[in-house]
């Protein structure tokens, strides 16, 4: 038994949402309490296996997964590295406290909203495991196709117009990505991404171009996805008018193109890959910290709470692909500051929700002529503790998180721009959650009762345990940095990888 | 034949990213399914152009690439799937807001 776990472990991750999401979708007479709590159920199993398996592979192993045991160049693998089992730990833990946030009845406007949020999970754990280039396409489509649904749910103006601008723009997305894998097929003859870094660093120089064109287009698409300068403009619309458990889980969605770009930055186009070596690195810096600056202007500009919230993930990813660009120091803290961001960007998704239920005509307007609310402690705190995590004020993860990715910048060419950039931005970060703080929660309508009407215990559940995540990152600082550190250290040595997925004869002919 | 292949594609892509561009969304959705035509055209060719040699070992002299059909055959279910859903996200788009132009305006 422990044997056969073992074996398929890797296969886990991808199979059980899609076996969830089947067995919702076969049985239809289920009420929404049964299928919340089997959902639930379905998720806490995920979290166990994505635990599992971050703990086979921390140790430095790479579980490589071939589907019908055909051998790595021809048949598709699937591969669990360090870089996977964090992303999949992190994906499923956020994806638990967005299905709590479904116990205010965002689910029941449409009858297939748990089906669809299994399947997007499905899709997620395939980019993440997935081995093969086509194969990274093809789950990008499952995960598109279940987060238009998501996004979609429930309908209503706003969505259907945010949606119709993500969807057509991610379907250029995916012909773009089709093209790029086809150019890197016709000139490499591989669509295995171990065995396609290997042939790109031998590639004949009458084929860089072709190699050098492909590559180039997948950084596209991968920054289309990762919604990042000049490609972000679907995002605040489509994340702003979407539900909060919706908008709460696709704070993972944007980190699946940063995901991509750093797979194949650091194992098809690293600094030894000879001809395509550091492919990405001349686009990613300067386009990361146009879109951290154009994030936190778009924050400080916006006049609703969830678009703030949305041009905070914007600006998040912005700060993510800096840290990215900074090699091997960087990209540990990157990895740092990933779930962080994460957390607390759904945490603002949720309680920006929670707000809006409450002010029935005017939402979460931050407008000052829109009324003022009812005293509100609980989630005057909560703000409090989400916008000091956004900000990156000490002591909590987010300053963590901006300290180590400064630190990563010290010494390197562009430091003084990155450090400007970065403390500029988080003073630009500071002013927007203060004012929207002062604005929701500061100057407070004294007349109207405190009694804490709409404090749900589904929101509380969901929002508290995305802030004690970031509170557990804040504590555990030190073992997540080290495991960090050795995530990044494994994706700089990507012959590690390639050893592993095509065995040691090969790799070395 | 090279030569009409590649013409074909280009014309496919260039007529598909033009109708993308437009305001209204049928010709929106009708673009992305000339740039999906475009790029299947495209994935086939990446298998390398061969006249009257079957995808399988040893029926023939030679063979061709069966990878990129394989390909390509998963790409055209996807971009059904995926014209399918935009058709009906246009249609529900029209619905809503009353228009059809894609920022829903006018």
């Amino acid at each position: 038994m422990n044997a056969l776990l073992t074996m398929h472990l890797p296969a886990l991750p991808i199979l059980l949402p899609f076996i969830a999401g089947l067995l919702l979708l076969a049985l239809p007479k289920l009420g929404f309490p049964q299928r919340r709590l089997f959902s639930g159920l379905a998720l806490l199993l995920q979290i166990g296996v994505a635990l599992l398996l971050l703990s086979r592979v921390s140790g430095g192993d790479i579980f490589v997964y071939r589907l019908g045991d055909w051998a790595a160049p021809w048949g598709i693998v699937l591969v669990a590295d360090r870089l996977s089992a964090w992303m999949l730990l992190i994906t499923t833990v956020l994806a638990l406290a967005a299905a709590f946030a479904t116990g205010n009845g965002d689910d029941r406007r449409g009858p297939h909203f748990h089906t669809l949020f299994q399947m997007q999970l499905f899709g997620l754990a395939g980019a993440f495991l997935t081995g093969d280039l086509f194969n990274l396409f093809v789950f990008f489509e499952v995960l598109l196709l279940a987060s238009y649904g998501l996004q979609l749910h429930g309908g209503g103006g706003d969505r259907v117009r945010g949606g119709l601008h993500y969807v057509v723009l991610n379907l250029i997305g995916s012909t773009v990505f089709l093209f790029a894998a086809g150019l890197l097929y016709g000139a490499l003859g591989t669509l295995n991404m171990a065995d396609l870094a290997q042939r790109a660093a031998q590639v004949p120089a009458s084929e860089v171009g072709l190699v050098r064109t492909g590559g180039l287009l997948l950084f596209a698409v991968f920054a289309l996805k990762a919604a990042l300068l000049p490609l972000y403009f679907w995002l605040p619309a489509a994340y702003a008018s979407t539900s909060a458990p919706v908008a709460a889980l696709f704070a993972i969605m944007t980190k699946v193109g940063a995901y991509a770009i750093l797979r194949h930055q650091s194992l098809m186009f690293g600094p030894d890959a000879g001809p395509v070596a550091d492919l990405f690195a001349p686009w990613l810096l300067p386009a990361a910290l146009l879109t951290l600056l154009l994030g936190m202007f778009g924050a400080l500009a916006a006049d609703r709470l969830k678009r703030m919230a949305a041009y905070l993930v914007v600006a998040s990813v912005g700060t993510l692909l800096v840290a990215f660009s900074l090699g091997t120091a960087g990209v540990a803290a990157g990895l740092y500051y990933l779930p962080h961001s994460t957390f607390a960007g759904a945490a603002l998704f949720l309680l920006a929700d929670a707000i809006a239920r409450r002010r029935e005509v005017v939402g979460e307007s931050l407008r000052e002529a829109d009324g003022e609310l009812p005293q509100a402690p609980l989630w005057g705190t909560m703000f409090f503790v989400s916008a000091v995590l956004i900000a990156g004020l000490p002591p909590l993860s987010g300053f963590l998180g901006k300290v180590v990715i400064l630190r990563a910048a010290y010494g390197q060419p562009a430091a003084v721009l990155i450090w400007t950039a970065i403390l500029f931005t988080a003073l630009l970060g500071i002013i927007a959650m203060a004012r929207a703080g002062s604005r929701l929660f500061f100057k407070t309508d004294r007349a109207q009762p405190s009694a804490p009407i709409g404090v749900r215990r589904h929101d509380l559940l969901a929002i508290g345990s995305l802030l004690a995540l970031a509170l557990a990152l804040t504590i555990w600082a030190n073992p997540v940095l080290e495991f960090t550190q050795a995530t990044a250290t494994q994706l700089g040595t990507p012959d590690i990888y390639i050893r592993a997925v095509l065995g040691a004869a090969e790799s070395g002919s | 034949m090279e030569a009409m292949i590649s013409l074909m594609i280009g014309v496919l892509t260039a007529t598909g990213v033009y109708l993308v561009l437009r305001a209204r969304t049928f010709p929106v959705v009708l673009g992305l399914t000339l740039l999906s035509y475009g790029v299947n055209l495209f994935l086939f060719a990446m298998g390398r152009l061969r006249v009257g040699a079957p995808a399988v070992i040893g029926s023939g002299d030679s063979y061709a690439d069966p990878l990129p059909q394989a390909l390509v055959l998963t790409a055209i279910v996807i971009g059904f799937a995926m014209t399918a859903f935009t058709i009906m996200l246009a249609l529900r788009a029209r619905a809503e807001l009353g228009n059809d132009h894609v920022d829903g305006r006018g």
